[in-house]
């Protein structure tokens, strides 16, 4: 019979080792469906995981895929380590994209790159309002931010929906439900020609990097840790629950509305109905799979951004259907939080009867 | 349940149920209970008495399968036994209602029986509650929704489905801890009614008056052994109180009170309610701690201390008026801003509370000295931030904690939950001395701390004492009370009677008035 045994001491071999098993695992899983639907499992991971690195251009595109994903995984990393569950970064993302997008249609005629200013604070602050409804009911009334969150991600996708069908329809459009071409003004510099890379992935990185100094040396991000590690050593400390509760809604709120905001503004460059904010759901396994460290996050959202790409090539080579990427991704998560028992818990084997 | 028990033996004086044969628990270096043997026979009321910390529930979690002894062992019925579970205790016949039980707040009360019991169909099952219940006049509706209910009547559930499992020995582990007078008065008819039946009942408590009601044995743990078995009903308060604290207790040695400083620490009228269902609220609570003197505040377990603690530290807020440290009025103020005025704290929960087990010592040192050691600096981050936290600095601090104090442990700077209880402890209420604080205020020092930890923590608060600061001591050890402190006041059910010199507290009026005699006729 097998059982688990806690570890006198958490491993931390094994807080590293989780994430490349759990990939490891995933890959296994991943080659037995692609045998399941009657593909060659070998070619198949190739295309997946291999052909993404081929060429200059699908290397650029891992940045730019990974940009969004690791401005979420990394405010979401802080915000689980203060065991606050934000899942509703995609709704703070679409939030953020249709504040800045509020910008950027008001303003149809911009050219100084100085407009990207007010462009990427509106979305910040689309992102931290949308946030602050969950920490509002949370710190006030005692509500399940995750719920509270989680639902706000399909008012957020209806409001969405009714602008580009409805107020902020194009009348170039033909009919189709997308917003006007924003202005020049609002699409971020390219910084690698002939590819989209722009200057929000070194931004993301810059701020990743950012956070994980706050977490490590400053007394907010302690507090964090130790509200996170144990709300009562934390009220001992002189913590407040419900800052800390506000802070880490805000801050992953905030990075998923500048998320959004970047990826509307620099690669899509409109309000149209998928604005790829299902990215922030992405985001919860990117922060997961970085130890909910917010440079790892970083490390994380390169991962999965060579999934997604490699979910675009198999679906034009192999006629893979894009859902299979999405189950990737499930299956990552899973042998991850699987993975994770062994950091705190010891397989043993023991004869059946005893105790 | 009844017509099985009808077939038992009646009585009082039946055979021997359960032998506990020489029964020993050790945790690491530490023995919980050593050598324990006493006999429970059918039908008798057994009661097991003892300080906090004396070992009655290691003893009892044994008995009902949850621990394993590390030496000794178990007669049933005569036959040797090993009890491997919780699950093989009920199947023997044995039933437990534990002191904070575990219910499904969403569920009915049948349901929640249902839980505990092989499956069978919901009607027949509360119709058998029903009977029960009406049998032994637990009143309770089986329809009805856990969390509908009151804590008596809970507890009422937890009884109804022991009985439902027909058991031949009930243990009751300090179930007037969370009754009121009636319904304690209720519980004793029922388990009066179940002894009269056969039924053997081993009652955990420390309450006196209780025990000499209703048990007509007890046996008396002390530091984990037996020192005395006894008839209760034969034996005086004071005598009982005696055998559970230790003789001699009055002869150690103390340095004699100083001359009294000035009021270092104040509560004014200090009343809150309770904050959680199994809470006591603070009722009028007075007290004023001079600088110069350790004062203890005793009590058993569960009369209010958390939450004096808590009032104490910060935790919990009241009127700004109620508390006073170093005569400025602090009870709207929160844990930083009372270390700010020269308070300091250290609780009775090592882990998740006084430290935080996966952090370093460094980083808990942190925990209470973020803002009182200029820790964290440099406001230009703003309030946001709270400033750099210089870590180089927690680290010496660190050390020195831990030069000062003795505390043994893996490397330079080690994570918490890799110390032994004792080096932990010593770190925790060590970091708070080397502040020199003006008012200390520690709960449980020596709580599971071997006895060299114990005497170097004792000390310390002492000499902390004698340089000026009035240090106020909450516990349960009366050992610990008796070395130390100058002034006793005893907490009980959330209020607190007025400090009287150490000198003038005898051991038996202690023990009395901590037990639960009314506390106005034993101090007359």
């Amino acid at each position: 019979m097998i059982a688990l045994e806690a570890r006198p001491e958490a491993s931390r071999a094994l807080a590293l080792a989780s994430p490349a098993l759990a990939i490891v695992l995933t890959l296994l899983a991943s080659a037995a469906l692609i045998a399941a639907l009657g593909r060659d499992p070998l070619s198949a991971l190739h295309v997946y995981f291999v052909s993404p690195f081929l060429d200059g251009y699908s290397r650029a595109e891992i940045l730019v895929k990974a940009t969004p994903l690791a401005l979420m995984g990394a405010g979401l990393a802080i915000s689980f380590r203060a065991n606050v569950w934000n899942i509703g970064a995609a709704g703070q993302y679409t939030l953020g994209a249709l504040a800045a997008g509020a910008v950027a249609l008001a303003a149809p005629e911009a050219r100084s790159a100085l407009w990207l200013a007010p462009y990427l604070a509106a979305g910040v602050a689309g992102g931290m309002l949308w946030a602050a409804a969950p920490a509002l009911l949370r710190t006030r009334f005692g509500a399940n931010e995750i719920l509270v969150s989680l639902m706000l991600t399909y008012v957020a996708g209806l409001l969405l929906d009714w602008l580009v069908r409805g107020p902020w329809r194009s009348p170039l459009s033909f009919g189709f439900p997308q917003s006007r071409d924003f202005a020049e003004a609002f699409v971020l510099p390219v910084i690698l020609d002939g590819t989209r890379l722009h200057v929000g992935a070194p931004a993301a990185l810059l701020i990743a990097a950012a956070l994980a100094l706050l977490m490590a040396r400053t007394l907010r991000g302690f507090s964090v840790r130790v509200i996170g590690a144990s709300p009562r050593a934390g009220a001992f400390a002189g913590f407040g629950e419900s800052g800390t509760v506000w802070f880490a809604l805000l801050l992953s709120g905030g990075l998923a509305g500048l998320a959004g905001a970047i990826e509307v503004g620099a690669v899509i460059g409109k309000i149209q109905p998928d604005i790829g904010a299902s990215a922030g759901f992405t985001a919860i396994i990117v922060a997961f799979l970085g130890r909910l460290n917010p440079l790892g996050a970083v490390l994380g959202a390169l991962v999965l951004a060579v999934s997604v790409i490699g979910g675009e090539n198999a679906q034009i080579l192999l006629k893979l259907p894009k859902n299979v990427t999405g189950v990737f991704q499930g299956m990552l998560l899973f042998f991850l939080l699987a993975c994770d028992v062994l950091i705190r818990w010891r397989v043993v084997w023991r004869r059946k009867g005893a105790a | 349940m009844t017509l099985e028990s009808a077939s038992a033996p009646p009585g009082r004086t039946g055979e021997p149920l359960l032998d506990v044969r020489g029964v020993s628990k050790r945790f690491g270096a530490v023995t919980a209970v050593d050598d324990v043997t006493f006999s429970i026979r059918a039908g008798e009321r057994h009661a097991l008495l003892g300080e906090n910390g004396a070992g009655k529930s290691t003893v009892v979690k044994m008995i009902y399968g949850s621990l394993q002894p590390t030496a000794g062992g178990f007669a049933w019925r005569g036959e040797p036994v090993s009890i491997a579970s919780p699950a093989a205790a009920r199947a023997m016949g044995v039933g437990m209602v534990h002191q904070h039980f575990s219910v499904f707040e969403a569920l009915t009360v049948a349901e929640n029986v249902a839980l505990a019991l092989p499956r069978e169909p919901m009607a027949a099952l509360a119709r058998r509650i029903r009977e029960v219940s009406a049998s032994y006049g637990l009143a309770i509706d089986p329809e009805r929704s856990m969390h509908a209910l009151s804590v008596g009547e809970k507890q009422r559930v937890e009884i109804i489905r022991c009985l439902l499992q027909q058991p031949k020995l009930l243990i009751m582990d300090e179930p007037t801890s969370v009754l009121t007078p009636q319904e304690a008065e209720a519980l004793f008819v029922v388990l009066r009614r179940l002894s009269d039946e056969g039924c053997a009942v081993l009652y955990i408590s420390h309450r006196l008056e209780e025990v000499r009601a209703l048990c007509s044995a007890a046996t008396i743990l002390r530091r984990g052994s037996v020192v005395a078995r006894c008839d209760p009903r034969e034996m005086t308060a004071r005598a009982l109180a005696e055998a559970m604290i230790g003789a001699g207790v009055g002869a150690v040695e103390r340095t004699p009170a100083p001359a009294p400083g000035p009021v270092r620490l104040a509560l004014r009228g200090l009343t809150l309610p309770a904050s959680d269902p199994f809470g006591m609220a603070l009722r009028d609570v007075s007290l004023e701690a001079r600088g110069g003197e350790v004062l203890a505040v005793a009590g058993v377990a569960g009369e209010g201390q958390s939450e004096l603690f808590a009032a104490l530290s910060g935790e919990a807020r009241s009127a700004a008026s109620m508390v006073e440290i170093d005569g400025r009025p602090a009870g709207a103020l929160g844990p930083t801003a009372r270390r700010l005025l020269g308070a300091a704290f250290a609780p009775e929960e090592r882990n998740g509370h006084a430290a935080v087990g996966e952090m370093r010592l460094s980083e808990n040192l942190a925990l209470s000295h973020h803002a009182v050691a200029g820790l964290a600096r440099g406001g230009a981050l703003g309030r946001l931030l709270g400033g750099w936290i210089d870590w180089r600095a927690a680290r010496a601090w660190s050390a020195r904690v831990r030069e000062a104090f003795d505390v043994r442990g893996g490397g330079e700077d080690p994570q918490a939950r890799s110390l032994s209880g004792g080096n932990l402890q010593k770190f925790v209420i060590g970091r708070e001395i080397l502040r020199e604080p003006g008012v200390l205020v520690v709960n449980q020092p020596t709580w599971g701390v071997d006895a060299g930890a114990a005497a170097a923590i004792r000390t310390a608060l002492v000499r902390l004492a004698r340089a000026g600061a009035a240090v106020v001591v909450v516990s349960q050890d009366l050992d610990e009370i008796f070395e130390i402190a100058d002034r006793i006041a005893v907490m009980r059910r959330g209020a607190l009677a007025p400090a009287a010199p150490t000198a003038e507290m005898t051991a038996e009026r202690l023990g009395v008035l901590m037990g639960g005699a009314d506390a106005a006729e034993a101090a007359a």
